[in-house]
């Protein structure tokens, strides 16, 4: 099996990637003003033309483009090619606003599955594997993203999409899939219901990786799926706007590899938009280098992360993100304290009395908010003494206080109480009236 | 000593309508016989415990129904049913220095009735309340 899918590129020394990464950001800026009212009048208002931009450095002086645009000029208003070139749409489901739609040309098509075929072929997936694609397919990315990268690399797509959970384990067991692509939280999930069916995820089947993402999930969370279901599980990293899923670790599982000649990266201070240097937390900031129909130019993606440029141990040379723990827009304030779910998750994950599910719930009680924490007793190591019981409710509310600075309702609950999900989990619920 | 352990059943179960009846429902569909029964609560949650004719299938069927179950040592202890009858096994297990975790008793068709503690250290309780005359029943005798 290869180690790279494109030796020359991944490998290619950084100050190469430069040259590469300041030609084509040259010809962006020319070939985005030149064919997009929409940027032509950002940049004019900005007072900056293409002819400013002379280095990847320079980046940061072109404006920042953010979801509310795509909303704004929907449905194709900031595309860059007659719909003659575009062969393919999606669209976001619209449940937090206006729906946004992305489109591609042929060309777009093949470099995102050129770079998912890099991240797959990173993580020891290619011809000979069986890749069942649990991530939905229809208009969210994620189920033709994996299907087309799949493909590339010459392993075996089943598109299975997500839900039906009992005949996803069967057709597991019958057509041998050697990996899975779905959230963390549906192969949990899907584990639950193998072991009611009787069903080792780790012995009675091939599984020998996921391909985990499209949520946060925690590091703890990683060591508990693999644990558990005997497969290494690699997280992966994209969003709709900038194609869709598009990036994932390799086997050393130490960041998201993000591909230089394919996208420009920067971390910003999310709130003064600041370029931030190298290892700071911060709101990851992308733009598109090759894209087509929908390029983006510095798109706020209001995820959070960290850069790290030193070149991975797996040869790869390419900047790389560290684990996505939260979004500017999953936050909760509770009490003027930033929450993030991605943090708890990491809290209740070391305590072994509890399962993966958990639930936060925000209310309100006169002026005070009220934050509760739902999470369920697992079967193996639950005490029938109720002083025991009470200490668990204790220590998960002391460690959650230790981490978040602040205290919350621990609510124990059945297992099986808090939904399920096939998609994305939602971790929050917030019943606050603001 | 091993047939003088009795089996719990102990389920953890969120305080709110219908769990009782839920989990009743899964017993009585085993046709599980309960012999004894009790409810400790602690706010929004509670642990039932019972004393079956069958432990083992209960607690496969109840787990098997998703539910969080344990299955828990406890002893058996015959008591008179009479004034002081309690008493008398609480100053035994008092004068040997024996904590109680929890308890719950009742009453049988015999003269005697029957008191289901547990204590933390099983063995040494089953060699007190034996030097003590004190009878305990065994899994034979819930059945």
């Amino acid at each position: 099996m290869p180690e790279y899918w494109d030796p020359l590129i991944e490998r290619m020394p950084v100050d190469e990637l430069k040259k590469v990464q300041e030609d084509r950001l040259k010809q962006l800026v020319r070939y985005v003003y030149d064919h997009s009212p929409f940027y032509r009048k950002r940049f004019d208002e900005a007072g900056i033309s293409p002819g400013d931009i002379r280095s990847p450095e320079d980046v940061k002086k072109l404006p920042f483009t953010v979801k509310q645009d795509l909303r704004d000029t929907y449905p194709t208003g900031m595309f860059c090619v007659p719909q003659s070139q575009v062969v393919r749409y999606h669209a976001s489901s619209g449940t937090t606003g206006k729906p946004t739609v992305v489109g591609y040309t042929q060309n777009d098509i093949k470099e995102w599955s050129t770079s998912l075929a890099r991240g797959l072929t990173s993580i020891g997936v290619g011809r000979g594997d069986v890749v069942q694609v649990g991530y939905g397919y229809g208009l969210f990315t994620g189920g033709l993203g994996l299907h087309y990268g799949t493909e590339m690399v010459g392993a075996c797509a089943i598109p299975t999409s997500s839900g039906n959970t009992e005949r996803q384990i069967e057709l597991m067991q019958d057509l041998g899939s050697t990996a899975i692509a779905c959230t963390p939280s549906y192969f949990l999930h899907i584990n639950e219901v193998a072991k009611n069916m009787g069903i080792s995820l780790a012995k009675d089947t091939q599984l020998h990786c996921g391909i985990f993402g499209a949520e946060p999930w925690s590091e703890e969370m990683r060591r508990r799926i693999e644990e558990q279901t005997g497969i290494k599980a690699y997280d992966i990293f994209g969003t709709s706007e900038i194609s869709g899923p598009l990036f994932t670790e390799c086997t050393y599982q130490d960041g998201i590899h993000i591909w230089a000649d394919q996208f420009l990266i920067e971390v910003v201070d999310p709130k003064t938009g600041e370029q931030l240097p190298d290892g700071e937390r911060g709101e990851l900031v992308v733009t598109t280098l090759v894209k087509e129909a929908l390029p983006l130019i510095r798109y706020r993606l209001g995820d959070l992360t960290i850069i790290k440029n030193e070149p991975c141990k797996c040869g790869r040379t390419h900047p790389r993100i560290m684990r996505i723990l939260g979004r500017t827009d999953d936050m909760i304030i509770v009490r003027g304290i930033n929450v993030f779910p991605g943090q708890v998750e990491a809290v209740l994950m070391e305590i072994p009395e509890v399962a993966e599910h958990y639930q936060l719930i925000v209310e309100r009680e006169g002026e005070l908010d009220k934050l509760t924490v739902q999470v369920e007793v697992t079967g193996d190591v639950f005490s029938d003494k109720i002083s025991d019981l009470m200490k668990l409710e204790k220590k998960v509310g002391k460690a959650l206080h230790t981490v978040l600075n602040i205290t919350g309702k621990v609510e124990l609950v059945e297992p099986g109480t808090i939904p399920r999900s096939m998609g994305k989990a939602q971790r929050v619920i917030d019943k606050r009236k603001i | 000593m091993e047939n003088k352990l009795i089996k719990q059943i102990s389920i953890f179960a969120e305080n709110k309508p219908g769990r009782l009846e839920e989990i009743t429902g899964q017993l009585k569909s085993a046709d599980i016989n309960i012999r004894a029964f009790t409810i400790a609560e602690a706010g929004d949650f509670g642990v039932l415990r019972m004393v079956v004719d069958k432990p083992d299938r209960a607690h496969d069927v109840l787990h098997d129904a998703g539910f969080t179950v344990s299955e828990t040592e406890v002893l058996g202890v015959e008591m008179s049913d009479s004034p002081g009858g309690l008493h008398e096994i609480a100053s035994v297990l008092g004068a040997n220095n024996i904590n109680v975790d929890y308890a719950y008793a009742f009453a049988t068709t015999t003269e005697k009735a029957l008191l289901i503690i547990r204590v933390d250290d099983i063995s040494n309780a089953i060699h007190i309340l034996n030097r003590a005359g004190v009878g305990l029943i065994g899994i034979e005798d819930v059945k």
